[in-house]
């Protein structure tokens, strides 16, 4: 029943899709240099937050897109969507939510038989400088932004020990495509206290302040449409009885159209409310314009 | 007077082969190809050699002219000129022992109203013939490298 949901969601973004002929003008931007979703719903990797902006469009003009992404793991089903607008290629506004069934673990921690944690990321980035592709191999693009939080699901992430039920990230990220190794670069700073990306609340019992978490990946161009590469995301550890861990995946990113991006990653995201080892397959749909 | 002069003397030694215009004077200097060149045979080897970086330029120069997007900045401009000195630039770059004999990029791109998205296409065209040639992803992109500084010059904001 969720991935049915979850299918037809995606038969529409397809739908929806403009149909490309190789000769139509549609945005100016070069494949797969407005990256994919993440997560939360910026453009970015699969879980981590990049300087590119969303959509095909270029300092010209006004881009926007879609996504869906399912994260299977051996204990829960994830699952995000949202939407995007990249403003000049300048701005990026966005828009996700998180839906976080905790199917048979939802039983034994007491909240109910798949319940399902609800998250809202609004987001807003600011390109600063620089260019991914042209200009000086040696100047990234960089971007700083927000990320507001808000669970849906408040009580759930009080009763583990967060302090509050939502929360502001504050991001500053660099990426770079270098050109001459085809290697794809990026590194992000951020500034959070959300648990477990905000799902579980934000601070908690063994720490309520703002702390630098930092996520990078590299990657590496194999041809215009396809990317291979990973990801690292480190990752705060506020609740006492839920321990947090470090968030790692290798993805491989393939522009079917210059509007549709699949991606697919291997996944490792540790431990989650009590349940260790949540390493499971993330699947993304993107349509841009 | 003494520009005058100059003049006549660039115009009297540039090559000039009977279908090209004839075009402003100016100052020819390899720096004006806008990149420094590769070390070594490697990727002038990669594109083919000298012939087979003519029919990259060749089919680069075809597809830019018949561009549905872009088509309309390239119409107007010497065909016949633009693929001796691209070719001269190209060659240059990629240590194919010629010398580079046109304007610097700000000069040769200059109230052509070209956007990033312009230029973006010009590099899609320029990856499909690269890539008709059989010149490899990696390689393709080594190229690129030399020429995706030149961008600030070429685009107008």
């Amino acid at each position: 029943m969720y991935f049915t949901k979850i299918l037809a969601f995606t038969a529409v973004i397809l739908a929806a899709a403009p149909v490309t002929a190789e000769d139509l003008r549609s945005g100016g931007k070069l494949m797969l240099t407005n990256g994919v979703t993440s997560i939360e719903g910026s453009s970015g990797g699969g879980i981590s937050t990049w300087a590119l902006i969303a959509g095909n469009e270029t300092s010209n003009g006004i881009g926007g897109s879609v996504h869906v992404s399912v994260i299977a793991l051996p204990d829960y089903d994830w699952q995000s969507h949202g939407a995007a607008i990249g403003l000049f290629d300048k701005v990026e506004l966005s828009y996700a939510r998180q839906n976080f069934n905790t199917r048979d673990i939802g039983a034994a921690l007491g909240i109910g038989q798949d319940y399902v944690l609800r998250q809202d990321v609004f987001g807003a980035k600011l390109r600063l400088l620089g260019d991914a592709v042209y200009g000086s191999p040696w100047v990234p693009q960089v971007a700083v932004g927000v990320q507001h939080k808000r669970t849906l699901d408040g009580w759930v992430a009080k009763a583990v020990g967060a302090k509050e039920t939502d929360g502001t990230d504050f991001y500053v990220a660099a990426s770079k495509l270098s050109l001459s190794t085809s290697i794809l670069m990026g590194a992000t700073a951020r500034l959070t206290k959300a648990n477990q990306n905000g799902l579980l609340g934000f601070g908690g019992d063994k720490n309520d302040d703002y702390a630098v978490q930092f996520e990078g990946t590299l990657g590496y161009q194999l041809s215009r449409c396809f990317v291979v590469g990973g990801e690292y995301r480190t990752k705060p550890d506020n609740l006492g009885v839920a321990r947090e861990d470090d968030w790692f995946d290798l993805y491989a990113a393939y522009a079917i159209t210059k509007n549709v991006t699949a991606t697919a990653a291997y996944v490792d995201l540790g431990s989650i409310a009590t349940v260790p080892k949540q390493r499971g397959a993330f699947f993304s749909l993107q349509a841009s314009f | 007077m003494l520009l005058t002069t100059f003049a006549i003397i660039a115009l009297q030694t540039a090559p000039a082969p009977a279908a090209e215009e004839p075009v402003d004077p100016y100052e020819m200097k390899d720096s004006n190809a806008g990149a420094t060149p590769f070390a070594g045979t490697g990727m002038l080897e990669e594109f083919g050699g000298q012939d087979g970086l003519r029919r990259i330029v060749n089919r680069f120069v075809d597809a830019n002219f018949a561009d549905n997007s872009i088509g309309e900045i390239f119409a107007g401009h010497d065909q016949v000129r633009l693929r001796r000195v691209l070719f001269e630039q190209f060659c240059y770059i990629l240590n194919g022992g010629c010398s580079y004999t046109g304007r610097d990029m700000k000069g040769a791109h200059r109230d052509m109203g070209v956007q990033h998205a312009d230029m973006n296409r010009l590099v899609e065209n320029l990856q499909r013939a690269m890539a008709a040639e059989g010149v490899s992803f990696a390689a393709q992109n080594r190229f690129l490298a030399k020429l995706a500084p030149m961008k600030r010059d070429v685009v107008e904001r």
